[in-house]
């Protein structure tokens, strides 16, 4: 993307006015999406976005400024504006020297999705659509999503680093409504992977139409969730989504940082039942969260946070690790060339415990069935948060009986991480996120198996 | 008010329409100042200039988009034909096309002001400073800021069509949000507090600042309450919130593809009598304001529901001929990179006539709802299901007691629409697509201990 003569004299004009530190993170971005909605192809869309984000760290200001255009000119451009935003007084000149380009990583593509023609996507979509269809007159509408891109980064700094990646996700999406004496219900499947067109032949999408419809279908006769604390066992993938808001913010460090966590000051403390060991790791190949170097080059890292119920440590980008003299761990990203990165999750899981599944519902006299969760939010502070279950049902008698309509589920992190007491043997990674943090959006993956707390407040309107 | 450069643009690309085929060029340039103060610092201070284009082409019912955030020659063309290419493969739909004029003027908007254009950056650094600042002197029990933020945003966009539809508009926008962190023994609560303004000199630091630290200490000590049924009383933040989903709801898009739960109660009542919803991006008042809609036709004051009983629809151009009548002027877009749909601008309800405390004067048994969370994972605007996570204080005896976190409320869209009792006269414009005002809702369950 960038010559590395070109990227030296754009850092020595960003360190000019005596910065501690430079970086350019140049970005080149294609994506492809086609949707259906309503029976039709609504719209077939391609995108190109590429520019330089240049970050310029003098003391503790950060300053930044983002171009499209990478020639010489606007390069020099954005790091003018942006040793401006970070000045300081001193000054005197620096150079830099980055060496050759570190060799892209391989990319683990087998199928480019930008060499498979527009129509064989399309196709994906009405077969989904007549799959969905096939469940019966009850489904009366239905929307597919398919969706590509291509994202190769260049990352290059006033340490010397000049390094990038190629980053390859396609994703698709199923929904359906189905109309019923009680109304209408939603059902929703999905499935993303850091891959290429390949994708397809790990997932069937005319099945993920019919579980979609399905799911909308078997909600038509739920009853009212209930309200109040009770006992709630996840189905497995779906915990991920609760660990990642019940604790997986409160271990970003940036928040650490500024006491903005329930989780600050706490390494080395028990935070959670020892059943518990919780892990993020960006070299998941394949998965969703996964990359080669995150937005800052550092390579992507398996980081233990809590081991055995113990906590072992926060997630790390650049900024926050060099004030506390140690390395990143590879969570620094941002969702695009015009943003600041920040400490990121990436596929964040617990592993699998020894207990079936099928005893942990049998054990439990009753409560809540959560089989597909729908996203959640968390205030790190106080550790309040709350997670929408959009598959769910009671359990009554140790068994899973009627389907409840959905609701947010609400508890407290630290509260709910030491209310774990089974855990599953059936490992299983979760549907395809964004995680939104600070107005960014990433991709994030995550994963659990079977799992249940003791109590959870399940925010229903039935007694 | 026109800027003669996006719209030249613009046109330049529709003109390259030929037979058979019709195409919209939608153009926007925004220049970004982002500021965030910390411990009397400057943490980051980012200025960013963004432009791009998004081409709409439909050829025989067949639509095609493409995007490119780059306006030189070769990107408008290369984008012009990969939007053509990305026509064959859409379906046919005989309703399909882009907007042509209707005869509507657009109203006489000025949202643009010099003032922000010549703010010295040094300014806008010590507003951002000043609202830390603000933030820790409004009470001793305010021990952090987690953020204090000045941003700002000057756009200015264009879109043309090779029907004829030529518009383009310019505005700036300009706001403070500070999150506070108080903390009593080894508790600590968070709030938020915000200003905002077409031009910096319309912001208040001090105000931004009080509230946040308002929102937070006023929940330090809040505990988990039992499950009960009662009267909630959203404050207008929360009612806002609200708002937008139900302008969802009520979208041409939802209805006709059986997505909305309003589809076939045109002229029914929906909600209590003393509800009346509009949607008016024509208020200078408003955020949100804008004369022309995402697809360039005028934007018009839509009223949605009239004393409790639904009235109309939001219509783009591609919903209305489907659905047989006018567009209301409602097509919204995110930016260049997206293609137009269905929404609101400007929500607003015709406010009442007492305050919030008086309103809370009258509640025996009740909740002031100050914050929720979770709208995205347990609303459901297509079921109705309405479940939400919840802080604020309880109401006893018409007056706010004991702060209350960790708790649910829950309902239907439906219901509490038809379960409101009172609307506040404290209307307010905020940061988003709809007003505030205080919103009184009966019988709603409070899900907690």
């Amino acid at each position: 993307m960038l010559e590395a003569d070109l990227v030296n004299r754009t850092l020595a004009a960003a360190m000019r006015t005596g910065a501690d530190f430079a970086e350019i993170f140049a970005e080149d971005r294609r994506s492809a999406s086609a949707i259906l909605d309503d029976g039709r192809v609504e719209e077939v869309v391609s995108g190109r976005d590429r520019g330089a984000g240049i970050r310029v760290v003098a003391g503790d200001t950060t300053g930044f400024a983002h171009t499209a255009d990478l020639s010489e000119s606007g390069l020099a451009s954005a790091a003018g504006a942006a040793a401006a935003a970070a000045r300081r007084g001193g000054g005197g000149t620096r150079t830099v020297a980055v060496s050759a380009l570190q060799t892209p990583r391989r990319l683990q593509v087998r199928v480019p999705p930008e060499e498979v023609p527009k129509d064989r996507k399309v196709a994906l979509l009405t077969a989904a659509d007549a799959a969905a269809r096939s469940a019966g007159g009850a489904i009366t509408q239905v929307s597919a999503r398919y969706g590509d891109g291509r994202r190769r980064i260049l990352v290059a700094d006033s340490d010397g680093l000049f390094t990038s990646d190629d980053q390859v996700r396609t994703l698709f999406s199923v929904s359906c409504v189905a109309t019923g004496d009680t109304g209408m219900q939603t059902g929703r499947e999905s499935a993303g992977r850091t891959v290429g067109f390949e994708l397809f032949d790990l997932y069937d999408v005319e099945e993920m139409a019919r579980r979609a419809s399905q799911r909308a279908l078997t909600k038509l006769t739920a009853r009212p969730a209930p309200s109040g604390e009770m006992p709630v066992v996840v189905g497995p993938g779906g915990g991920g989504v609760l660990f990642h808001e019940a604790c997986g913010h409160g271990l970003e460090a940036d928040l650490v940082a500024k006491s903005a966590s329930v989780f600050a000051g706490r390494v080395g403390e028990t935070v959670a039942a020892p059943m518990v060991t919780l892990i993020d790791d960006g070299t998941m190949a394949g998965e969703w969260g996964h990359y080669g170097i995150d937005d800052e080059g550092k390579p992507a890292a398996r980081n233990v946070l809590i081991s055995d119920g113990v906590l072992t440590d926060y997630m790390w980008d650049r900024l926050r690790a060099r004030k506390e003299g140690r390395a990143s761990s590879g969570n620094g990203r941002r969702q695009s060339y015009q943003h600041l990165p920040m400490v990121r999750m990436t596929n964040t899981y617990i592993d699998n415990g020894d207990a079936d599944p099928g005893d942990i519902v049998a054990d439990t006299s009753h409560g809540v069935y959560v089989a597909q969760l729908g996203g959640g939010q968390v205030n790190t502070a106080t550790g309040d948060f709350v997670f929408g279950m959009t598959e769910a049902y009671l359990i009554e008698n140790g068994r899973i009986t009627a389907p409840i309509r959905e609701g947010n589920l609400i508890g407290n992190g630290p509260e709910v991480l030491t209310r774990i007491d089974a855990l599953g043997n059936d490992f299983a990674m979760g549907s395809p996120g964004t995680c939104g943090k600070d107005g960014q959006g990433v991709p994030v993956g995550d994963g659990t198996p079977t799992l249940r707390v003791t109590a959870l407040t399940v925010g229903g309107t039935a007694a | 008010m026109a800027e003669p450069g996006l719209l030249e643009i613009a046109e330049r690309v529709v003109g390259w329409a030929g037979a058979g085929f019709d195409v919209e060029a939608f153009v926007a340039h925004e220049q970004e100042t982002e500021i965030r103060a910390y411990q009397g610092e400057v943490e980051s201070l980012t200025v960013a200039s963004s432009m791009g284009v998004g081409v709409r082409v439909v050829r025989d019912g067949r639509q095609g988009f493409a995007y490119a955030a780059a306006l030189d020659d070769e990107t408008l063309r290369e984008t012009f034909d990969e939007a053509l290419d990305n026509s064959r493969f859409g379906s046919v739909d005989e309703f399909a096309g882009v907007a042509e004029p209707d005869g509507v003027e657009p109203a006489s908007l000025d949202l643009y002001r010099s003032e922000l254009v010549d703010f010295p950056t040094e300014d806008k650094v010590a507003l951002a400073l000043e609202l830390e600042r603000a933030t820790l002197a409004a009470d001793p029990r305010v021990t952090g800021v987690e953020s204090a933020d000045y941003a700002d945003s000057v756009y200015e966009g264009a879109v043309a069509t090779s029907r004829g539809v030529t518009a383009s508009a310019r505005e700036t926008g300009c706001y403070l949000v500070a999150y506070s962190l108080a903390s009593d023994d080894d508790e600590t609560q968070t709030g938020f507090g915000f200003s905002v303004g077409r031009h910096p000199g319309e912001l208040s630091a001090e105000t931004a600042g009080a509230d946040a630290a308002d929102r937070a200490t006023r929940l330090l000590g809040a505990a988990k309450a039992p499950t009960r049924r009662l009267t909630v009383v959203l404050d207008p933040y929360v009612t806002a919130r609200l708002l937008g989903i139900v302008g969802a709801t009520l979208s041409g898009d939802a209805v006709l593809k059986g997505r909305s739960l309003f589809a076939d109660r045109m002229h029914e009542a929906v909600a209590a009598p003393s509800l009346t919803l509009v949607d008016d991006a024509t208020d200078p008042d408003a955020f949100t304001a804008s004369a022309i809609d995402a697809e360039g036709l005028a934007t018009r004051r839509v009223p949605l529901i009239n004393d409790g009983v639904l009235q109309a629809f939001l219509y783009d151009t591609y919903t209305a001929r489907r659905a047989g009548v006018a567009s209301t002027g409602s097509a919204v877009r995110g930016g260049f990179k997206g293609t137009p749909g269905v929404g609101a601008h400007a929500l607003r309800l015709t406010p009442g006539t007492r305050s919030q405390p008086e309103i809370v004067a009258d509640i025996d048994d009740g909740l002031l709802v100050q914050g929720v969370t979770g709208l995205h994972s347990g609303v459901n605007a297509v079921s109705g299901d309405f479940s939400v996570g919840a802080e604020g204080l309880r109401i006893r005896d018409g007056e706010t007691a004991e702060p209350i976190r960790e708790v649910t409320i829950a309902s239907t869209i439906q219901r509490l629409l038809m379960d409101v009792t009172e609307v506040g006269s404290d209307l307010e414009w905020l940061p988003m697509s709809a007003a505030g005002v205080t919103l009184a809702v009966a019988d709603v369950t409070m899900s907690g201990s």
